[in-house]
Order: C-alpha cells, then structure tokens, then sequence
C-alpha cells in the first residue's frame, strides 16, 4: 500500500554563496539553519522520502546559485527533489530540471498563465510539476464560491500568490481543480492562516482539496508536532505531509516524527 | 561501463548521479550505438506514445544488445515500452519483448500513484538480492503492466489492484518504481544489476 511521504522543506536565501536555508519566525526575525545541500543530505540520510527547495531569494538574479544547490545535492540526496520559486517560463524549469531536480514547483506564474502547467507539463510528465497552492479563509461568502463548512462558520479559500504578499480573488478549490485538469501532478497546498503558527495543518482545507482531486496532496502550514501530521492522515486524503522549522532547528528529526507516526499506525516508510 | 539511454525525455541526472554514487562507469548515449556498454538502462519519463516515437530509433541497437546477452534495464516507462501496447497511447506499439499490455489503474484510488510503496517478493532474481518482502520504493505512474507470462514477475506492489513492480526474463530486467529515487535500498537494486553486467 501506498505510504504517507514526510517531506522537509527548505526555504532558501541565494544571497550568499552555496546559499542559506532560512525561516521567518512570526513573519519578523530570520533565522539560518544552515546550507542547503547539507541540511538536504542530512534530511536524506534520516529517512525523508523527498527533499523541497524554495527559493524565496527577493531578487531572481541567483539562478546560478540554485542550479549548484541542486547539482551538489542530487550527487548526494536519492529521494525526488522538487525545486520551485521563480520559475516563469518552460526555459527556467529546463534550466532546474537540467541542474537535477525531478519536479517543480509553480505558484505565481501559473497563477499568471495557467497554460505554463501544461507546457510544463506535456515536456517532462504531469509527475514533474507540482501547483503550490498558498490558500486564505475568507469568511465573506460571496455568489459563485466553493464554500466549506468549517468548525469556524462556513468559508471559501483565496488563492494568493507573489509569497502570500497578494491576493488574486481565485477561488483556491476550483484552482485547484483547475490545476489537475491543465496537468498538474501534485497539489502543495499551504495554509495561509496556519502557517508559521505551529497550530498544526488546516484539516479543513486539506479536506475540502484532497476529497476532490484524484492526483495527490501535500498538506502543508503550522506543522509543529508529529502529532499534527497524525491529524492530517487521520482525518484527510492527504498524501503527504511538509514541514520546515521543526526539523530545521532539532526539534524533530525526520527519523523521530516516522517512528511516531508508524507506532499509531500510519502507512509510513521506516 | 553502462549505458544510458538519451532519446531526449526528461531527467537522466538522476540516473546517472546514482549510478555514478555506487561506483559504476554511466555514459549517456543519443547515438543508436551501444558499443563497449556493459549494460543498458533505458530511463523513463513522459507518456508512452511519446517515449515509443523517440525510442524507435534505438529499438533495433538495442535489441541486438540484448540478444548478444548484454544486462538491461527499463526503468518506469522504461518498463512499459518493454511491453506490446500501452492504453495510454492506442496505436502506438512498443518493443513487445516482453508480451502483454499497459493499462490505467484503476478507479478510487490517487491517480498518479505518487509515492513509496512495498514490494511482495514472487522471485528469487540477482536483480533483488538484499530486497525482502516489504521494502518501499519510490513509484510515479498512471499505468501498469499486465504480462501475459505471470513468471516474468519477480515482485509486486499494490496500488487498488496488485502489479508488476519488477519483471525479469534472462538479461531483460525493468523495474515500476525508480530506484535512482529510492534511497539506499534503490542504489542496492542498482548495484546488483551493475554486478550482473561484470560476470
């Protein structure tokens, strides 16, 4: 039977040379845990089924940066990697794909042009491209909304996009669903209420995505405990769980959260 | 030195960084001409039509190959096109070595299957040497193979329906799930079938 996958996330500042993974706290002070390939080679090593990069570097000229980031990990690290950040275009995933990464990850620019998904798509395999989905709860119920009863009142979810600093009014569950159709072969959908809460995942809205799609879902946003990623394959579809802080700064090793996961039964690669 | 197969379909660095990582002397190949490989592994991503329309250019070096009795090994659709036809893509015929058809999986369950998933042992093979019977690898498929032969299945796996996860006959061998994306337990499957082609 199919495995849940535990998927360390690395967000990471190109700035500098080989790169620096780092992690807001609270939106305000920045912490570094490190260099990319290291920590990615060190995630590998304690059993993570796959490896994202984000880069979330404020200016794109770094390119060169991220293609040696990936080139030293894949050497090291063989487990799927998934690269995303400032890919506008078919050349730039080439680009990451020919440094060494099996998938990318696409938010913004397929926000801007769905049709990205498919070219993307249709080159290297729906296995290859993942639709980073950053969703929002509005409360406001308007006409034409997929609305979700939640323990909070009813709601629908806002697609927001340039690093959650805008929104788009898109509808995230038709956008997801939207994402399927154009070719997409895996949601990452990120909560934004929760993210960086440590409340642990929005299980509403990982529901509400994972019970409509048939292509696989990453729950991400307010992982803290692996008692959370319990929650989120207890009571959704999800077919994996990520999570970035909590691994970054020892409070779990990969190894950890699957021991506790397998010992409540969940379907786990040990 | 092992071959790998270039017919211009996605990621071959995977492949050839595992390969690399276990010692083994990988060379990429675009020309239909296998000369000095001690094996062959032919890589896979993207639909099978696709796949058959730029592989059928190397169907003929490649089956010399194997009939002069070098290793080989498909890999994912690499697999598949081992096989006669593929739902995936009516009208487009594969190599139809290893006889049987590609069909979807079924309904219900995570379309693609995307992820680990455990093997069940049918077989005793080189190729799995050190594998046991629950070991997880990786796997990114909508279609499985359905061999007509069931004694060419060295494992299974179970994704709503049980399938070939590993077909073997004589120095043709393919693997469902990557295992240049397996961890340890992949770069193990590699290194027998690397064994195989030193004997």
């Amino acid at each position: 039977m199919l495995a849940r996958r535990i998927i360390p996330c690395l967000d990471c500042d190109l700035g500098v040379p080989q790169g620096r993974v780092v992690k807001g706290i609270e939106f305000k002070q920045i912490r570094y845990a490190g260099i990319p390939w290291e920590l990615a080679a060190r995630y590998y090593q304690q059993g993570a089924d796959e490896i994202v990069f984000l880069d979330i570097t404020a200016s794109h000229e770094r390119r060169e940066t991220m293609t040696d980031v990936i080139k030293k990990t894949s050497e090291e690290v063989f487990v799927p990697l998934a690269v995303g950040g400032g890919i506008n275009s078919l050349e730039d995933a080439r680009e990451v794909f020919n440094a060494g990464a099996d998938k990318i990850t696409l938010n913004t620019a397929a926000l801007r042009r769905p049709e990205l998904i498919s070219e993307i798509s249709d080159s290297y395999g729906r296995q290859a491209v993942v639709l980073a989905i950053d969703a929002k709860r509005r409360y406001n119920l308007e006409e034409g909304r997929e609305v979700i009863s939640t323990a909070r009142g009813d709601c629908w979810f806002e697609c927001s996009y340039y690093g959650g600093r805008r929104f788009t009014g898109i509808d995230a569950l038709a956008w997801a669903r939207k994402g399927e159709e154009l070719g997409a072969g895996e949601i990452l959908l990120t909560s934004m209420d929760r993210d960086g809460t440590y409340d642990g995942f929005d299980i509403e809205l990982t529901d509400a995505v994972s019970s409509r799609l048939m292509i696989p879902v990453i729950a991400s946003g307010g992982c803290a405990h692996a008692e959370h990623m319990y929650q989120v394959f207890d009571k959704t579809r999800a077919s994996a769980a990520l999570a970035a802080s909590i691994f970054h700064f020892n409070e779990w090793t990969v190894e950890g959260c699957k021991q506790y996961l397998a010992q409540r039964g969940v379907n786990i690669r040990i | 030195m092992i071959a790998i197969v270039n017919y211009g379909m996605g990621n071959l660095f995977s492949i050839y960084n595992a390969l690399s990582k276990i010692g083994a002397d990988p060379k990429v190949f675009t020309e239909p001409r296998f000369e000095g490989a001690d094996g062959i592994v032919i890589p896979g991503v993207g639909s099978f039509g696709m796949c058959m329309s730029r592989l059928s250019q190397f169907q003929e070096a490649l089956f010399e190959s194997l009939q002069s009795g070098t290793p080989m090994l498909g890999i994912c659709i690499g697999m598949q096109v081992l096989f006669d036809r593929s739902m995936e893509s009516p009208g487009a015929r594969g190599f139809g070595w290893i006889k049987g058809d590609v069909v979807r999986l079924p309904e219900g369950v995570t379309i693609p299957q995307m992820g680990w998933n455990n093997l069940s042992m049918k077989r005793e093979v080189p190729l799995l040497e050190g594998i046991r019977d629950g070991d997880m690898f990786y796997f990114v498929h909508s279609y499985y193979c359905l061999p007509e032969d069931p004694s060419v299945v060295a494992a299974t796996t179970e994704h709503g329906v049980e399938m070939a996860a590993a077909v073997i006959r004589d120095n043709l061998s393919a693997t469902q799930f990557h295992p240049e994306k397996s961890g340890a337990k992949g770069l193990l499957i590699l290194e027998n079938f690397v064994r195989s082609t030193r004997c």
